[in-house]
């Protein structure tokens, strides 16, 4: 036995509420399904409204006369059928609900970095700290409601001992202002020389840098590329550089050692599913590192490709944020200046770095003869955070591997 | 003062502007002897006579157009279309004409016409009875659409409607109709188109919308209010042209916009709120400007869960508020 509730229904359109003109039953009176129960009158309409349910009526709430609502009770009804479903049904909603809110209490700060325009106008015109304000908003987030308390109240003073690992700071510099003297040209830092300059302030601050060089004895590689480059420059329409052949060489190691395609997060290390190349092009004093995105993916030829789109792109000034976004490595041709060894400094926030440098004619022993070969240095950086001699050596030696296997027998470059 | 529903506001104003202005008269179908199928023009028949309250055949698009003729001519028609969906055959008239006439005739002639239709839903009308259709009409310059909320803007704003010497598109809320009833004064008062009307005051989050939507929110604010949520609402009230200067201050109040309309979502009135917002408020704002609209699907169905499913309610705002203050 339940009791339910039978409400004033809607009768036509823009009908609201509607007034009990009569019953036509009493309570303890049974009825049955869709039997009238009661006149109503309402602005449009006079009507009779059936019973819902079949049952016996219990109680009458709404008296002749009154005027209710649409959907206000009229009247309650003992009905048979049990209907106990309901009930289990909405307790166990409520635990459920009552978990979740459990759940969501514990500390989400997923949005604690996130900052709208007002907050960050706010932060900026107040000059406040936005690492020492607390979020109130969902997962963390800083509102423009806190920071208005925080410009209420005035931001506590920083804490003397900070819970976080003391970042490592730049030594300042020495206290005395360099000076320049007679005869001395000033050159102002601007843009890209003030962002090259932080970066790799950056990048040489956080990153405990080490380094390691093999030989590698590209012989077959330059009689192979010096047979093919000047029919492929004429059927192509750009060069068949020695560079592209290392940056196809990286790219297949990386993959067999994902460890060196990853970036370190301070509590974690990222091992980079994708491998997208960065390489460096110089223009004048400026220095780009557009990306060849999925270059495991790409034959010698567009490896060779891309380098020259991107090569263009760079001097002609064209170059997106989308070109220069997303590496996880950086293959860096040094050679090309005619360095042969050189330590780079690793492209933040990636793992490490790799010189190719000149290839070089040098006598080297063979089976205890001399023999003269095509010899190239690379030279790795690398983050020590995350990477170990061991596995980088590895690397290296498959690097070397497949350099020194590149002959015309093993390699095309289509 | 007296009570006065939102329907008994509609019948007070244009009574009292008949009293006022001969010119004015009343024109449509149902409307002189019947009092209107919702009752808007009763008594306005017995008081005023057949010559100033006319039936007429049913053909909207001869409505608008006499409508038209006889305002150019001088007189100040108000026209009545039976159901805002009905409006469609006079779509030509309304906008190719009505709109245009003063641009078109370098100010030689005018257009005091006044087009009043009932629309929205939740009144279980199905396709022909439940639409919203000011989106249709909301980018034609020479017209101006009037949405208003409670009985005593209507009353206000029918006046200013009818005394407007340009045409004027009012769109009453049918569910409003006998829903909202509040204190309306006695006395001749008009409220002046074009200015949106801060219904709420509040500082976590801003609700801009109009029509029956704004007793909706209000609902919902009121609710919120126990959990410590504290809603600024604001009423556009006339939704073409709309007030830039109100929909800033009020986003810029709170930096947190929810947006809200029965219409369907897409190409909505509220999307053109969302962009004046977007282009001068950026820097105040706290969250992704939200809005909360029908579903885009072609109409509201007859099937009560249904019907429920598509029109707004003071739940569906009430969420849509909450998430908006926690983010």
């Amino acid at each position: 036995m339940t009791i339910e509730n039978i409400t004033m229904p809607q009768l036509g359109e823009s009908v609201t509420e509607g007034t009990i003109n009569s019953w036509l039953v009493k309570e303890g009176d049974h009825v049955n399904k869709y039997d009238p129960i009661a006149d109503i009158m309402t602005d449009k309409v006079n009507a009779e409204v059936p019973s819902s349910f079949t049952g016996v009526i219990k109680e009458i709430i709404t008296e002749e006369g009154t005027t209710i609502k649409v959907g206000d009770v009229m009247c309650s009804i003992e009905v048979e059928e049990s209907d106990s479903e309901t009930q289990t049904e909405t307790s166990a909603k409520q635990e459920e609900k009552a978990t979740e809110e459990t759940a969501t209490k514990q500390e989400d700060t997923s949005m604690k970095n996130r900052y709208s325009p007002a907050v960050l106008r706010l932060a900026q015109e107040n000059d406040i700290d936005l690492q020492r304000v607390d979020g109130t908003g969902a997962g963390g987030r800083i509102t423009r409601k806190d920071i208005e308390k925080v410009i209420q109240e005035g931001q506590p003073a920083a804490e003397t001992v900070s819970q976080e690992e003391p970042k490592p700071v730049a030594p300042k510099a020495p206290s005395a202002p360099v000076q320049s003297s007679a005869g001395d040209v000033e050159i102002p830092v601007t843009g890209v020389r003030k962002a090259i300059a932080a970066n790799m302030v950056r990048a040489k601050q956080e990153i405990p840098h080490a380094w390691m060089t093999v030989e590698v004895d590209v012989t077959d590689l330059v009689s192979y590329r010096k047979q093919i480059k000047d029919t492929f420059k004429q059927q192509e329409g750009f060069n068949l550089t020695y560079f592209a052949f290392f940056v196809k060489a990286v790219a297949q190691a990386l993959k067999e050692y994902p460890e060196l395609n990853s970036t370190w997060a301070e509590d974690k290390i990222i091992q980079r599913k994708d491998v997208h190349l960065s390489i460096a092009v110089a223009k004048d004093d400026q220095l780009f590192v557009p990306v060849i995105k999925h270059a495991d993916e790409k034959s010698v030829k567009g490896i060779a490709r891309d380098i020259f789109d991107l090569a263009m792109k760079a001097r002609n000034g064209k170059l997106t944020s989308d070109d220069m976004s997303g590496g996880t490595f950086t293959v860096n041709n040094t050679g090309s200046f005619g360095s042969v060894s050189s330590m780079g400094i690793i492209n933040h926030p990636q793992a490490a770095i790799l010189q190719v440098e000149s290839i070089v004619k040098r006598p080297v022993i063979i089976n205890d003869m001399f023999a003269a070969r095509d010899m190239v240095n690379l030279s790795l950086s690398l983050d020590h955070r995350v990477l170990d001699g061991l596995v980088c050596g590895k690397f290296l030696a498959r690097v070397k591997e497949i350099l020194e296997g590149m002959n015309e027998d093993t390699l095309s470059v289509y | 003062m007296t009570v006065m529903s939102y329907i008994q506001a509609v019948t007070t104003a244009i009574k009292e502007e008949m009293e006022r202005d001969d010119q004015v008269f009343v024109l449509g179908e149902d409307v002189g002897k019947k009092g209107g199928v919702f009752k808007a023009t009763e008594g306005l028949y017995d008081q005023f006579g057949e010559a100033r309250v006319l039936d007429t055949p049913l053909a909207e698009s001869a409505i608008a157009g006499v409508g038209i003729g006889a305002a150019m001519y001088g007189k100040r028609p108000i026209a009545e279309m039976q159901f805002a969906d009905f409006i469609m055959p006079a779509v030509n008239q309304i906008i190719s004409e009505a709109a245009k006439i003063r641009y078109r005739s370098n100010n030689d002639w005018t257009c005091p016409i006044t087009i009043r239709a009932p629309y929205g839903g939740g009144i279980h009308g199905a396709l022909y009875h439940s639409q919203s259709i000011e989106a249709i009409f909301a980018n034609q310059p020479g017209l101006k659409i009037v949405m208003p909320s409670t009985p005593y803007d209507v009353k206000g704003l029918l006046k200013s409607s009818i005394r407007d010497n340009d045409p004027v598109l009012f769109l009453e809320h049918k569910r409003a109709y006998r829903l909202l009833k509040e204190n309306v004064p006695e006395e001749d008062y008009t409220i002046p188109i074009g200015e949106a009307d801060v219904k709420r005051e509040g500082s976590d989050i801003t609700v801009i919308t109009y029509g029956l939507c704004v007793h909706f929110a209000l609902q919902a604010a009121e609710r919120l209010e126990e959990e410590g949520i504290d809603a600024h609402i604001l009423d556009l009230r006339t939704i073409y042209p709309l007030d830039q200067e109100a929909i800033i201050e009020a986003a810029k109040k709170t930096g947190k916009v929810l947006l809200v309309t029965e219409d369907n979502k897409e190409g909505s009135i509220i999307g053109e709120v969302a962009a004046i917002i977007g282009e001068n408020c950026l820097f105040d704002l706290d969250a992704p400007i939200k809005r909360l609209a029908g579903p885009d699907v072609p109409s509201m169905p007859y099937a009560p869960t249904m019907e429920k499913h598509f029109m707004m309610n003071p739940d569906k705002i009430e969420k849509a508020m909450k998430e908006l203050a926690d983010f």
